[in-house]
């Protein structure tokens, strides 16, 4: 518990505030009890009471000595990664990062569903419990099970029946309890197909609050949204962009429609954030593909 | 072969204890009968001590103003008996059903499970006193001694083999007649003679009793004379009729004045759900489904006057649980939560809840495990999401064995399910990515124009669904259901649309019953 304790600058004649960290603390006497005088003994400082005396600046530089330099602070230990069901994607990020936020963001179709799908495969492989918050009810059962993702593993929790500002309510709301309750190795959600104006109104504290609770948890939370709206709480940020699509076609040029076949989806990626290291990264980009179910 | 006895003394008074457990300290008188004639039932020491006894009429009880009246429940002393029961079966598999305030145990073999004989009557008293019960326990060498201990002596009592006329002489004769036993009118009042007659004789106790001489006891009393007399030397030997005694784990409260508001509801429905589960608890059981049965409060009014339609109705909701749970919070919450969705509607007058049995789950965690969510806390949180956005919009996914759209349904989710069968597919998956569809729900309306019989643009509410078809596939024809009423057929195409913010994929349905266009999804 921290109070302020206002005391007089013998200097200036001004009060000034500094904190005391502990509820009831001894002064320190620096330079040899030069403050108080010899044979004075040392002043308890109580919580929330006013003390009033000639202190001086060498007070604060004591204070100011016990904390530790940033250069000498031991790193942060690295999130474990793990494997984000892409091996491209794996290569470009180093997988997902456990007890963070990641945001995977861009327009519609840009891939941003594969990517999610194959992020539950993933996790639903490793035996892992997972679920999918989704604002606008978008999640197509047949494409996550030919994705790979064990449905009897995922939750899905759909948002949005009547209205999107509702449905972001309660997805809000879900994602807070999901969150308490622990346990899942992997939450996504997906907003979409949320309007951005809707998607930004929610506060930065919320994001704030999720990041505190995925923190040292095995939980990897994903956001799937148009555009970044977490800001500086997600550890990663993999932007996507518009993909190009290869067909099959017969041998004769002028093949008529029902001769073609959408077989691949080509999908291009972009690690624009990550705070999992030190140093800032630079901007590098990817291209893989995403075969079609019927593709074979 | 030692024996021992739990005896409930003032049962009536203790079942209605053990639903209010909060009068403890009070003097409570019970009361039955039909209103003007309510008389006094039975009371407490603490009503005793007041001058309270039973037979004063209920007007004459309602005098004293520190006192607490309750109407007699045979519904709380039915679930006070279970809970007799229980605390019998907790202990030993052969039990006998002695009447409302006793059972009898067969103590045969079980000091190698629970120690000593002291030490089994101590662990059978907090055993009662953890279900509600205020009891007294003896062991003796024969069933009826202990009986009598139990009787007579209040707490636990443990007589030595050889000792029970000696240690069972001190006790009063009417300890040899139960209390509040509903037996035959007759053999009250045979009871009742002979106790008249020992009276007049001035005999007072069993020792008393037992050091008559047996045949001119036999020829003033009869044999009944001399089984009282066998019963109070401690000698008499009868073989105990165990009794299985039903899994059935309820538990009901009639209120005086109907209920209306949750948060009293879910007062009572905390105590009733402790009672359940320190019952089940004592049985080594856990529950899988509860089932909460509230009467409620009908209105008459002058158009509906038949007695059917004046009657009380009945409001029932049913928690299903994953797996097997013991945990009376949980349990709680789980039901707000529910009534919370579902509310009876209609003032409470009645809840009765029952429990179904089960086995408790035997799981063992693994450091190399993944990690899950905690059965309890899981279920809870689903409970907490149900609220708000609908039971049926939260689950793990089946899909059906349909090409219909939509072809799935929601169930519950219960984390582990079918753990072998994912192995087997895990193991054979692709590791590849999937292109995957994101759906529109419902179905995105859209105008399409043709030229030369050929999709050429696109056109909806919805600004980035719509623009010219650069590229299509199709159509992919599909029908079903032909033989039900809901019968579907259509024709799907993939398109690649341009619009303002660049190429984007689609599916488009062509509804051929309906008649209507839809983007059914884009491939993202």
């Amino acid at each position: 518990m921290s109070s302020a304790v206002v005391s007089t600058s013998a200097a200036q004649g001004r009060p000034f505030a500094f904190e005391v960290e502990d509820e009831a603390e001894v002064c320190p006497q620096p330079g040899g009890g030069e403050l108080f005088g010899e044979g004075r003994p040392p002043q308890r400082v109580v919580p929330g009471a006013l003390v009033s005396g000639t202190f001086s600046g060498a007070f604060k530089d004591a204070r100011l000595a016990s904390v530790t330099p940033a250069s000498r602070l031991a790193a942060r230990a690295a999130p474990e990664m793990v494997g984000s069901g892409i091996a491209a994607m794996d290569a470009l990020t180093g997988g997902l990062p456990r007890g963070c936020l990641t945001e995977i963001c861009g327009p519609a179709s840009s891939g941003r569903t594969t990517l999610l799908l194959a992020a539950l495969a993933a996790a639903t492989g490793r035996g892992e419990c997972c679920v999918v918050v989704d604002a606008s009810d978008a999640l197509d059962p047949q494409s996550a099970a030919d994705a790979g993702v064990a449905l009897e593993r995922l939750l899905w929790v759909r948002c949005g029946e009547s209205s999107p500002q509702k449905g972001l309510e309660q997805m809000l709301r879900a994602t807070d309890l999901l969150l308490e309750s622990g346990g899942f190795g992997l939450i996504a959600l997906d907003f979409g197909d949320l309007p951005p104006q809707t998607a930004r109104h929610i506060p930065l504290t919320t994001w704030f609050r999720f990041r505190r609770a995925v923190e040292h948890t095995p939980t990897v939370l994903l956001a799937v949204e148009g555009q970044s709206i977490a800001g500086s709480c997600s550890s990663l940020l993999i932007k996507l962009g518009r993909q190009k699509h290869r067909v099959k076609e017969f041998a004769n040029p002028v093949a008529p429609a029902h001769a073609q076949l959408l077989t691949e989806v080509e999908i291009t990626a972009e690690l624009v954030q990550s705070r999992l290291e030190r140093k800032p990264v630079g901007s590098a980009e990817i291209t893989f593909a995403s075969r079609t179910a019927w593709a074979g | 072969m030692p024996f021992a006895c739990i005896f409930v003394p003032n049962f009536p008074v203790a079942a209605v204890l053990r639903a209010e457990p909060e009068l403890r300290a009070q003097g409570v008188a019970i009361f039955e009968g039909k209103p003007p004639q309510e008389k006094v039932f039975a009371v407490n020491e603490s009503a005793g001590r007041m001058g309270i006894a039973p037979g004063m009429t209920k007007a004459q009880a309602e005098l004293c103003s520190e006192l607490t009246l309750r109407p007699r429940s045979l519904l709380q002393e039915s679930g006070a008996h279970a809970a007799l029961l229980d605390c019998a079966q907790s202990f030993s598999p052969r039990v006998e059903d002695a009447g409302a305030d006793t059972a009898i145990l067969d103590l045969a073999g079980m000091e190698s499970l629970f120690g000593t004989l002291p030490e089994i009557a101590g662990a059978v008293l907090r055993r009662a006193a953890d279900l509600g019960l205020d009891a007294n326990v003896a062991v003796a060498s024969n069933a009826d001694a202990a009986v009598l201990a139990a009787r007579g002596f209040s707490g636990g009592t443990v007589i030595p083999p050889g000792k029970e006329g000696e240690v069972l002489g001190a006790l009063p004769v009417e300890v040899l007649v139960a209390e509040h036993e509903g037996g035959e009118r007759e053999d009250k009042k045979e009871s009742a003679r002979l106790l008249e007659t020992l009276d007049r004789w001035g005999i007072r106790n069993l020792r008393a009793l037992a050091a008559l001489p047996k045949v001119a006891l036999s020829e003033r009393l009869g044999q009944e004379g001399l089984r009282w007399q066998q019963l109070a030397e401690g000698a008499a030997a009868r073989t105990l009729v165990a009794v299985e005694a039903p899994m059935v784990f309820e538990e009901a409260v009639e209120l005086e004045h109907p209920i209306v508001l949750l948060e009293p509801l879910a007062f009572l429905l905390n105590r009733l759900l402790e009672q359940i589960c320190a019952r089940l608890a004592a049985r080594a059981l856990n529950t899988q489904e509860l089932r909460l049965t509230l009467e409620l409060e009908s209105f008459s009014s002058s158009c509906c006057t038949r007695p059917s339609e004046i009657a009380n109705r009945q409001f029932l909701r049913t928690i299903r649980l994953p797996l097997p749970m013991l945990d009376s919070k949980l349990f709680l919450k789980l039901l707000q939560l529910d009534l919370n969705s579902h509310p009876p509607g209609a003032p409470i007058v009645k809840i009765h809840l029952m429990a179904e049995p089960a086995r408790p789950r035997l799981a063992q965690g693994g450091l190399f495990q993944p990690p899950s969510p905690e059965p309890e806390k899981l279920e809870l949180t689903l409970a907490r999401i149900a609220g708000l956005v609908g039971e049926a919009r939260v689950g793990s996914l089946e899909l059906l064995d349909t090409h219909r759209a939509e072809g799935f349904r929601m169930k519950r989710f219960v984390p582990g399910a079918d753990a072998k069968a994912n192995r087997q597919r895990d193991s054979a998956r692709d590791k590849s990515a999937v292109a995957a569809l994101r759906l529109f729900r419902p179905p995105l309306r859209v105008t399409v124009s043709l030229e030369n019989g050929e999709l050429a643009r696109v056109i909806s509410k919805k600004k980035e669904v719509q623009g010219s078809v650069l590229w299509k596939a199709g159509p992919w024809r599909s029908s079903g259901d032909w033989w039900e009423r809901e019968a579907w057929a259509r024709d799907e195409w993939d398109i690649a649309l341009q619009n303002a913010e660049g190429i984007a994929l689609y599916r488009l349905v062509h509804d051929l019953l309906g008649g209507g266009w839809f983007v059914e999804g884009t491939y993202d």
